[in-house]
């Protein structure tokens, strides 16, 4: 059953990419997502029923970390295939297709190529986030990577492959220096500490549970060396500050479901990388020294964030600064440890969920006003109401307002960060969400409200929001509504569970 | 003594790689150094894999590479570091190396002489390719000189029934330099030149 998590998008991609009948891909594309999330939704029960499935020769065995970021991808992949029916449909009906920017006309990437590069993406993800094995976690990061990339180029014009270059040399060559990280690893556990024998490795060498079982054997200066390189290597894929040069780019310049999926799920994948090795770290008695590096680099993403939201024009970028903030509080969330692991974990979910809405919105945006620029997009509200009401609602959630699920984390964060004692992180942590907050603000609000723009042609103007573009946003703001009002046991009990692995305290928080 | 000479000619290959005048002497350089890789791995007694390096790093790759070239065909103009510079680099990265291997607590026989150096340098020296031309096909190049590097350390850590994972590390690698040069094929067409300096239009 594992397998098919994985094998089953690839063998659907290929029968796109073989066939490449477009009616063929739209009915693949949502249906290889329903069986994805109905098996996610079957491991993500077995684990949180203590059971431990295994499969392809025990190369795929989730835990309960990576199970959650597996049934977010799933979901998350889930919501763009339905939205992507409709866009796609649009996409092929386009009379002349020209850059927003320099005006150029462009042609788009085929539809066949387009739609099994998703579903390749999407096994590759699920590769990541259920392998215990380090070189096969490093082997599908990079697999995500190379099946993304003709993603962010589908439409082509010279932005785009910008933005693709971009990310193929900066996320290849950091994930090459993660490769260096698992190598100096595997150094570690070949250079024994003072009087420890030595260790024979075997077979199940790479496997995290192999490297924690032995961890204590390991040669401390080796392994704080390969966590560094795991850091930069996987942080700069995360979009940790200042790794994350390419991330407004991709972000901007990608098809917005495309967006909503790189934003969404795929930083979690090299989250999941980062937090390997932190476990490994933690097994040996140094969590401390990853620990502070993630506090480190999460309050730097922070400030990075909010400086580049404030006053930031093109709506998209604003999103991708968003992303940039958000992985620093799951660093900040993480590092800290206590129940702020809990927070981060819960503030995993809830971010994903609510930046694929914001970003589905975006092309919903994009479409109806054509410009990138928030100050050229005003009167949503009366242009298109469902969109801008839930643009606004998205906008709520992400910026950690109640009743959001994101204000449940984020203050469980800050209470992890003031049960560590640290002052400082704290005054920081405030102070980049509120400025974030207040920059946010003024972009969407100005954007929901006002009158519809005079130049807009009527036959925009008078355009419905099909169903296909408000639904799965809709849902999505739904659910992180929910988990603002009511989080399940259930749910609590989980996130316990995969807290638990990286260094986070046990029983649910009094909140 | 084999091992040690091509050690050596691997060592010279880097820092000529650091000096090449143009993107095809960088092709030529790169299928030398999959070759010389290649023969590393079989003379550490990894027969298969040193084929499936010597067959892919040495052959397939720089033939895909000078396709695109031949593909693109113009000349590379800007480069960020002068090539003196980067080859005065690439010597400090040589020296910084062997400074590193004498300072870290390795364990006596785990890497065969002069290989840790070797590879932490072509490590460097792919990264001063990625950092130092604009050409896109000069950085895809320094990509795979610095996986180069990241590959040789890792090959005397291989254990004997993980093959299949440096096979899985190769195939990787190979699809990912086919990707960039699909991109490399884009970008000729588009901005007519494959200079990265041309990009310019994404900032704040």
């Amino acid at each position: 059953m594992l397998e098919s998590l994985v094998f089953l998008p690839l063998l659907a991609g290929g029968i796109m990419l073989a066939v490449g009948n477009s009616s063929l891909c739209r009915l693949l594309l949502p249906l290889v997502a329903l069986v994805h999330t109905g098996i996610s939704t079957r491991v993500i029960i077995q684990v949180a029923c203590g059971e431990r499935p295994a499969g392809f020769f025990g190369l795929l065995a989730p835990d309960a970390l990576g199970t959650l970021f597996l049934m977010l991808a799933s979901l998350l992949f889930l919501a763009t295939s339905f939205y992507s029916i409709g866009y796609l449909r649009e996409e092929e009906q386009a009379e002349e297709r020209t850059c927003i920017h320099d005006g150029r006309p462009f042609t788009n990437a085929p539809e066949r190529r387009f739609t099994a590069c998703l579903c390749f993406f999407l096994s590759a993800m699920s590769m990541v986030t259920t392998t215990p094995h380090l070189g096969v976690l490093w082997v599908g990061i990079e697999a995500t990577t190379l099946s993304s990339a003709p993603l962010i180029y589908f439409h082509q014009h010279r932005r785009s492959l910008e933005a693709t270059w971009k990310y193929l040399i900066i996320c290849s060559v950091g994930i090459a220096l993660a490769l260096l990280g698992n190598i100096l690893l595997s150094i570690a556990f070949c250079v024994p500490q003072n009087g420890a024998a030595t260790i024979v490795l075997t077979d199940d060498v790479d496997s995290l549970g192999w490297f924690m079982a032995h961890a204590g054997q390991a040669s401390l200066p080796w392994l704080k060396a390969a966590f560094i390189f795991l850091l930069v290597g996987y942080g700069c894929k995360m979009g940790l500050a200042p790794l994350h040069n390419w991330l407004p780019d991709a972000h901007s310049e990608a098809p917005s479901l495309v967006s909503a999926l790189l934003s969404g799920a795929l930083l979690n994948c090299a989250l999941l990388g980062i937090l390997r090795g932190h476990q490994i770290l933690l097994a040996a008695g140094i969590g401390g020294f990853s620990s502070s590096l993630l506090v480190f680099f999460g309050l730097v993403s922070l400030v990075i964030a909010a400086i580049f939201i404030v006053g930031q024009g093109h709506y998209k970028r604003m999103l991708a600064y968003s992303s940039v903030e958000h992985m620093g509080i799951l660093a900040l969330g993480i590092g800290v440890g206590g129940l702020a692991v809990q927070g981060a974990l819960l503030h995993s979910i809830c971010h994903s969920l609510a930046k694929c809405l914001l970003f589905l919105l975006s092309g919903n945006i994009l479409a109806r006003y054509h410009t990138y620029s928030s100050y050229d997009v005003h009167g949503m509200r009366l242009a298109m109401p469902v969109s801008g009401a839930l643009w606004l609602a998205g906008f709520l959630a992400v910026a950690g307002s109640p009743p959001f699920g994101i204000f449940v984390s984020e203050m469980l964060v800050l209470k992890g960060i003031f049960a560590h004692g640290d002052l400082v992180s704290a005054i920081i942590y405030l102070a980049a969400l509120a400025v974030i907050f207040v920059g946010l603000s003024v972009a969407v609000l100005r954007m929901v409200q006002g009158s519809r723009p005079g130049d807009m042609p009527a036959s925009l103007r008078k355009r419905r929001e099909p169903a296909w573009s408000v639904v799965p946003p809709a849902i999505l703001a739904l659910i992180v509504l929910g988990l603002g009002i009511w989080i399940p046991d259930w749910l609590w009990q989980y996130l316990d569970k995969a807290a638990a692995l990286v260094g986070g305290q046990l029983a649910a928080p009094d909140f | 003594m084999f091992f040690a000479n091509v050690i050596f000619l691997l060592l010279l290959n880097d820092l000529f790689l650091l000096a090449a005048p143009g993107v095809t002497w960088l092709i030529r350089l790169t299928a030398f150094q999959g070759v010389l890789l290649g023969s590393l791995l079989f003379d550490m007694d990894h027969a298969l894999l040193g084929a499936a390096v010597l067959g892919i790093k040495g052959i397939l790759l720089p033939v895909l590479l000078a396709r695109t070239y031949k593909h693109i065909g113009r000349r590379e103009k800007t480069r960020h570091l002068n090539h003196a510079i980067a080859v005065l680099m690439g010597v400090l990265g040589l020296v910084f190396s062997l400074w590193l291997e004498n300072r870290m607590d390795l364990m006596p026989g785990l890497f065969p002489d002069l290989l840790f150096p070797a590879a932490i340098t072509t490590l460097f020296c792919g990264l001063i390719l990625v950092v130092g031309r604009a050409t896109a096909l000069s950085q895809v190049i320094g990509y795979l000189v610095a996986e180069n590097g990241i590959f040789l350390l890792g090959a005397p850590l291989m254990a004997a029934g993980a093959i299949w994972f440096e096979l899985a590390l190769l195939l990787d690698i190979f699809v990912a330099v086919f990707v960039m040069g699909i991109a490399i094929g884009h970008i000729g067409e588009k901005f007519e030149s494959m200079d990265t300096a041309r990009f310019r239009s994404l900032r704040d």
